[in-house]
């Protein structure tokens, strides 16, 4: 990734004082639109460009391995929960391993993570444990705000909304002078949001340490990409809006970590944000709530299962020599192990508490509120709640 | 003490407030150089800089996100606004977030942050630049609504908003901004947030009221004295939101009598909720049908006859009157 529109300072500093709108300004030698670099470094088959290959240790691509694995390996948990009736509604993130853990890999505690809502396998890596977003999914209060020692948003319920917020961290980050970066994540849906286009916007021109993820994953529950916008390309957002943009296969592990790792450092040595598109799939369902039969067929989910980021991961690592069908085995039955102690975990931790909705509202406690508080404190008496 | 405009004692408050803690900060569309269209931030960003009085591009709802984000850090932004009728582009943040942050993680991150803008008719100016629409921000929990009346409360009430931990929605009377001087004080002055001020003690009927509607809620108290021999007791509701539900129906237990006036829309406006808890808190005093003036259930007229949607004090006159006609 070269840094895009050297002129562009200048053009800002000169001293002629030229007006963007004289005359002038119209050469359109000036205009400069930067380039969109495609970013793969294992292919579907496993096969590494050898010429790209990063040299993370075996030990760290292992934490990796395992990390994607855990997520899936939640995944599944959760729609069998979901199914049992003994969950909410939830959004899996099958196929999407990659994109996601790959995003965070080179993020510090005190960096800062917004994540969408299909970003578990990435929160679990940041420091939620399971059954925290296991009673996030369950409707319970206490399962929305980070862990104590994450400083990360709560995820994005509303479609994008999280992404300004998370710029503003950034700016944050540059007013307190703190060498830190905030990655946000939002998906090809959330691209079609104005609120979305201000954030990218805003972000450029404070050049706030931001990096953002777009993870192009085709489908908006039933909309595919090219039914939410004309130009699928998404990373040409990013250009767009004045800043350096790569279009990244987001099933390529090795590719979502030497991207966001560029992409951090750029970050934090104040040279702005960077937008990373994570072309990639949504292989099962928008949520639980969604039958995808409706509007898609499965021969494009073939075309994509061959695009598996788990199978050519595991293919890399087999033939680097630090895994093998044994290890595949172990690490699947430490995470399902892990899964399901989280699992009984949840399990066992109390019930809601009905009373707690008013406690957090505000800082200093309104009169009004505490006449209502009082209010529905008898209505649970009557209904013998709480007793 | 120095006689000031309202906007002179808004840009003081600024002023003051930044000088007072560093994590104070400013953004908003020609805020900086311009010193605001209204000039509320003149001079700010010569004394404090552009990193912390950032003109920002011409986004509302960016704006107000951005902020968001900038407070769960740590920062206390006040973001101004131009108009209050483009606040509407900023629904999408005040309601998803900067209302629900703090409920949302229980508290783990809070949102200090204003947000300042100038709302309310009467200066002939284009649609969308009269609005009056503060109920939208009393319904959405999580908020703080606050309305000063003269340059003194603003420049206190404003001080007190921007020191407050909750989100605040601070709507300045645009129509006051130049309208009048007031002795302010030159050193920093906070009023508690959540008061509501008898402006005028009375024994006859209660008159509640806010904003620019204090002018001519003032008028009519001293025609109503003067002329008629009715002793009103006015009350300036100050912050809209924690209403002061206790002095309004302290109030009207005294006077058995209230005309409520303001500017916004009537259905499910402010007025609305005043009858509510004084239905709920003061009806056995009552000996008149509560009254409210307000405006009607339209958008903001057009200029050339803005004059006749806004209350007036004879028409707040002739309710005072008709209301105590119940014998």
């Amino acid at each position: 990734m070269a840094a895009q529109n050297p002129e562009k300072q200048k053009t800002t500093s000169s001293e002629e004082v030229v007006s963007p709108n004289t005359p002038s300004a119209m050469d359109t030698s000036r205009i400069d639109l930067g380039h969109i670099e495609v970013l793969q470094i294992l292919n579907e088959y496993g096969e590494v460009d050898k010429g790209l290959e990063p040299d993370f240790s075996n030990e760290r691509l292992l934490e990796v391995y395992r990390a994607m694995v855990l997520a899936r390996a939640f995944d599944k948990r959760m729609m069998t929960m979901q199914r049992q009736g003994r969950m909410g509604t939830f959004a899996p993130n099958i196929g999407q391993e990659a994109c996601i853990i790959g995003q965070v890999t080179s993020l510090r505690e005190d960096d800062w993570f917004a994540p969408s809502y299909r970003s578990f396998g990435a929160q679990i890596m940041r420091g939620w444990p399971m059954e925290h977003l296991m009673r996030l999914w369950a409707g319970f209060h206490d399962g929305f705000p980070p862990p104590n020692n994450v400083n990360d948003l709560p995820f994005s319920i509303v479609i994008g909304s999280h992404v300004l917020p998370a710029v503003g961290i950034g700016i944050g980050m540059k007013y307190k002078k703190k060498n830190n970066c905030v990655v946000v994540n939002y998906g090809d849906g959330a691209s079609s949001q104005g609120a979305v286009s201000e954030a990218l916007n805003f972000a450029a021109v404070y050049q706030a340490p931001v990096v953002f993820i777009c993870e192009n994953n085709g489908w908006a529950i039933s909309t595919p990409t090219h039914k939410q916008t004309a130009n699928e390309v998404l990373a040409s957002h990013g250009v767009a809006h004045g800043m350096l943009s790569i279009r990244v296969d987001g099933n390529d592990i090795l590719a979502m970590m030497c991207a966001t790792k560029e992409a951090t450092d750029r970050a934090r040595a104040g040279e702005g944000p960077t937008f990373i598109e994570a072309v990639t799939f949504r292989m099962s369902l928008h949520t639980t709530a969604d039958d995808p039969t409706v509007y898609r067929n499965d021969e494009e989910v073939k075309v994509w299962e061959a695009r598996c980021p788990m199978a050519r991961f595991e293919t890399y690592l087999k033939n680097k020599g630090v895994l093998d069908t044994d290890s595949i085995k172990q690490t699947l039955a430490s995470c399902e192990e892990e899964v399901i102690k989280a699992r009984d975990t949840f399990y066992e931790m109390p019930p809601a508490d009905p009373t707690e909705i008013f406690e957090h509202l505000y800082e200093t406690f309104p009169m009004e509120l505490q006449k209502q508080r009082a209010e529905y404190m008898q209505r649970l008496r009557q209904k013998g709640v709480g007793e | 003490m120095s006689k000031l405009t309202m906007v002179e004692a808004v840009n003081l408050a600024l002023m003051q407030e930044m000088e007072r803690d560093k994590n104070v900060c400013m953004l908003g569309e020609d805020i900086g150089v311009n010193g605001g269209v209204f000039r509320a931030t003149k001079d700010l960003q010569k004394e404090h800089g552009e990193e912390r009085v950032m003109d920002t591009p011409l986004a509302e709802c960016g704006i107000v996100g951005t902020a968001v984000g900038m407070a769960v850090y740590g920062i206390r932004p006040v973001v101004e606004i131009q108009f209050s009728g483009f606040t509407m582009q900023a629904f999408d943040q005040i309601e998803q977030n900067m209302a629900r942050i703090r409920n949302r993680t229980r508290g783990k991150y809070t949102v200090p942050m204003v947000l300042r803008t100038p709302y309310g008719g009467g200066i002939r100016a284009v649609e969308h630049h009269s609005e009056s629409r503060e109920a939208y921000w009393v319904h959405t929990p999580g908020l703080k609504v606050v309305i000063p009346s003269g340059p003194r409360n603003a420049r206190a009430l404003l001080a007190a908003s921007i020191r407050d931990d909750d989100p605040i929605i601070f709507y300045e009377p645009k129509a006051v901004y130049r309208a009048f001087r007031e002795e302010v004080p030159d050193e920093p002055e906070v009023m508690e947030l959540g008061k509501a001020e008898i402006v005028h003690a009375g024994k006859d009927l209660t008159l509640i009221s806010y904003g620019a509607m204090m002018r001519p809620c003032k008028e009519a108290v001293q025609d109503l004295a003067e002329d008629h021999n009715i002793n009103v007791e006015l009350i300036d509701l100050l912050t809209i939101s924690p209403m002061d539900t206790e002095t309004l129906c302290a109030s009207v237990q005294k006077t058995g009598r209230c005309v409520i006036v303001h500017e916004g829309q009537r259905t499910c406006g402010i007025a609305s909720e005043i009858i509510a808890r004084l239905n709920e808190h003061a009806f056995e005093y009552l000996e008149a049908p509560v009254k409210r003036i307000t405006g009607f259930d339209v958008p903001f007229p057009y200029f050339q006859v803005e004059e006749h949607f806004l209350p007036e004090s004879e028409e707040i006159v002739l309710a005072v009157k008709e209301t105590l006609a119940w014998e």
